[in-house]
């Protein structure tokens, strides 16, 4: 009888065994479909109709901005070495001719007259680029801007070039909100805010100079916080900014601001950045409700006084708070619907200071323009980066935008740096 | 006599297992201690190491599987107590937020929360007490 019992365990356990591995290859095969769904066009992204997505490139490495040149290279800046190396070239957006160089991590990276400039987390680098749109001498770049504030928090170096030869660079501040002590409760915000002086806002400097240091450059708008994503937009020959709003109202002021406002305040801001323009970084932040700038609490603000912050530039445009917009990139192409001629897309890292309310963004957003102000309500342009419902809810996503470039006919290239894929949206709509 | 060793082994291995998981782990802090713990942690924690002790890539660290957490109770105490400000790097990742101190909260707030995060998020280690809380901060800062 125990004989028996015996071999109808075995079986039982062998059944198991065969099950399981079914399940597993099932499983799998779903993923397969999740991951790779070529036959839909759309990469795993959801996009408009008539957009299609393909997958250039996968784990890259920590794929922060991303530019492409006029051949169709690539060029991907790395926020951690990968093989000792920062900066990744994707021959002809062609991941299997793919080749890395430059010893330092970093942010920036940008395309321009005849040049590859980079960033590391405390200055700014380019290369010569050969008639043949090959990096001339990938080990001994020329320095354009050294020593440039890097406190670990906030020291993304994110560049952008006019077409008159200067190279604006954020200097994000090593701070949540200038306190004497950085995000400790009950620490009074400092007044002058003595950060001002050397960081938090965006500064110009000559393209074409070697070796300058922040002295060297101009101060070009101050009272930004951090702002991930700047770009040039030519055809109104201004500069714009995204700014990542302050962190944490809720845990310093609870007396002021529920968990439910902390996820709702302040506003990430859509900025056109004016020469000498100040928008009130620490002493105000911007509430999209109110649709005004409001002292912050730091400042001895009380969730709704306006007073000094009247005077402060206003954003163009107000996003929901904490989605870290960390690129932004005016669209010049033809191959798009002439909708999108000139208009903004933003790439959203997602958020994290939004806990414990679910936390959001993850996405592509477009933003019509008409004469260098929105032109209509934000949308969702490219969407799907976090993998479900529930892991964008938490926060464990499985991508990241953080890098967007157009390629010379008209895609639009969107780079991830949890993973270190980059994907290309076309238009083949009719 | 062959055929029945195999079923004892696996009924040994069996009774162990059970074992092993009914045992009480002493050091485990009662579930009064986890709850008030959790209440600090939703408070003053999670907004920047997350609902699930993972923290944000670049930013936060996590507080699960770290020697930050499960070493010394006294290098724990002082972090919670005077902050950190010098980005600290875990597996090759570097976070860059500082650890605001946290002198305003108690002994025993410090003890809880420290004992709830020591053994959430897959953590498995001794509890800490109001009275090493209390030695700690009692020394002089350095």
């Amino acid at each position: 009888m125990k004989t028996i019992k015996w071999h109808l365990s075995c079986l039982v356990f062998a059944f198991m065994i065969v099950a399981s591995a079914c399940a597993e290859d099932s499983r799998n095969l779903n993923d397969t479909v999740v991951l790779h769904p070529s036959s839909a066009g759309q990469a795993g992204l959801i996009l408009p109709g008539g957009f299609a997505a393909t997958t250039v490139a996968e784990n890259l490495g920590r794929v922060r901005h991303i530019a492409v040149n006029s051949n169709g290279d690539i060029y991907a800046k790395l926020e951690r070495l990968k093989d000792g190396k920062g900066i990744v070239v994707l021959k002809e957006g062609n991941a299997a001719q793919m080749s890395s160089f430059g010893n330092y991590p970093g942010t920036g990276i940008a395309v321009k007259d005849g040049y590859l400039y980079a960033s590391s987390n405390s200055a700014v680098y380019r290369y010569k680029l050969s008639a043949s749109h090959a990096v001339e001498d990938p080990d001994n770049p020329e320095t354009i801007v050294k020593d440039l504030t890097d406190r670990g928090q906030h020291n993304a170096k994110s560049v952008t070039l006019d077409d008159a030869g200067n190279i604006y660079v954020n200097i994000g501040a090593p701070s949540n909100s200038c306190q004497v002590q950085d995000r400790a409760v009950g620490s009074k915000g400092q007044e002058p805010c003595p950060i001002l002086e050397y960081a938090g806002g965006i500064w110009q400097f000559n393209a074409r100079k070697l070796n300058q240091t922040q002295q060297d450059g101009v101060r070009y708008a101050t009272g930004i916080r951090n702002a991930v994503g700047i770009s040039w937009n030519s055809s109104t020959n201004e500069l714009y900014a995204m700014q990542h709003g302050r962190d944490d109202l809720h845990r310093m002021f609870d007396n002021l601001y529920t968990d439910k406002d902390n996820a709702e305040l302040p506003a990430e801001e859509f900025l056109l950045v004016k020469k000498g323009a100040n928008f009130g970084w620490p002493y105000c932040y911007y509430d999209g409700e109110q649709q005004k700038k409001i002292v912050a609490p730091e400042y001895g603000g009380d969730a709704r006084t306006q007073g000094r912050c009247e005077a402060v530039d206003k954003p163009i445009m107000a996003f929901p708070a904490h989605l870290a917009p960390n690129a932004l990139l005016f669209y010049t192409g033809s191959q798009f619907p002439e909708r999108y001629k000139n208009g903004a897309f933003i790439a959203f890292h997602g958020s994290w200071n939004r806990a414990p309310e679910p936390q959001a963004g993850f996405f592509v957003v477009f933003v019509p323009m008409k004469e260098g102000k929105p032109g209509g309500n934000w949308e969702v342009f490219a969407d799907g980066f976090a993998g479900s419902a529930e892991k964008k809810a938490s926060g464990r996503v499985d991508y990241r935008p953080c890098g967007l470039a157009q390629g010379p006919d008209g895609a639009l290239y969107i780079s991830d740096d949890n993973k270190g894929n980059i994907w290309k949206v076309s238009y083949n709509g009719k | 006599m062959r055929r029945r060793l195999i079923p004892v082994n696996v009924v040994i291995a069996a009774l162990v297992f059970v074992l092993l998981s009914l045992d009480p782990d002493q050091s485990k802090p009662p579930p009064v201690v986890m709850e008030r713990g959790k209440a600090v942690y939703a408070k003053e924690c999670l907004s920047c190491h997350q609902q699930d002790g993972l923290g944000v890539q670049g930013m936060n660290p996590p507080l699960a599987k770290t020697a930050w957490v499960l070493g010394p109770k006294r290098e724990l105490i002082k972090i919670v107590l005077n902050g950190l400000t010098e980005p600290i790097e875990i597996e090759g990742d570097t976070f860059h937020n500082p650890m605001p101190p946290h002198p305003h909260l108690t002994d025993q707030q410090i003890a809880d929360v420290l004992s709830y995060v020591r053994n959430s998020f897959g953590n498995k280690a001794s509890a800490v007490t109001a009275r090493e809380v209390k030695k700690v901060r009692a020394e002089k800062k350095i």
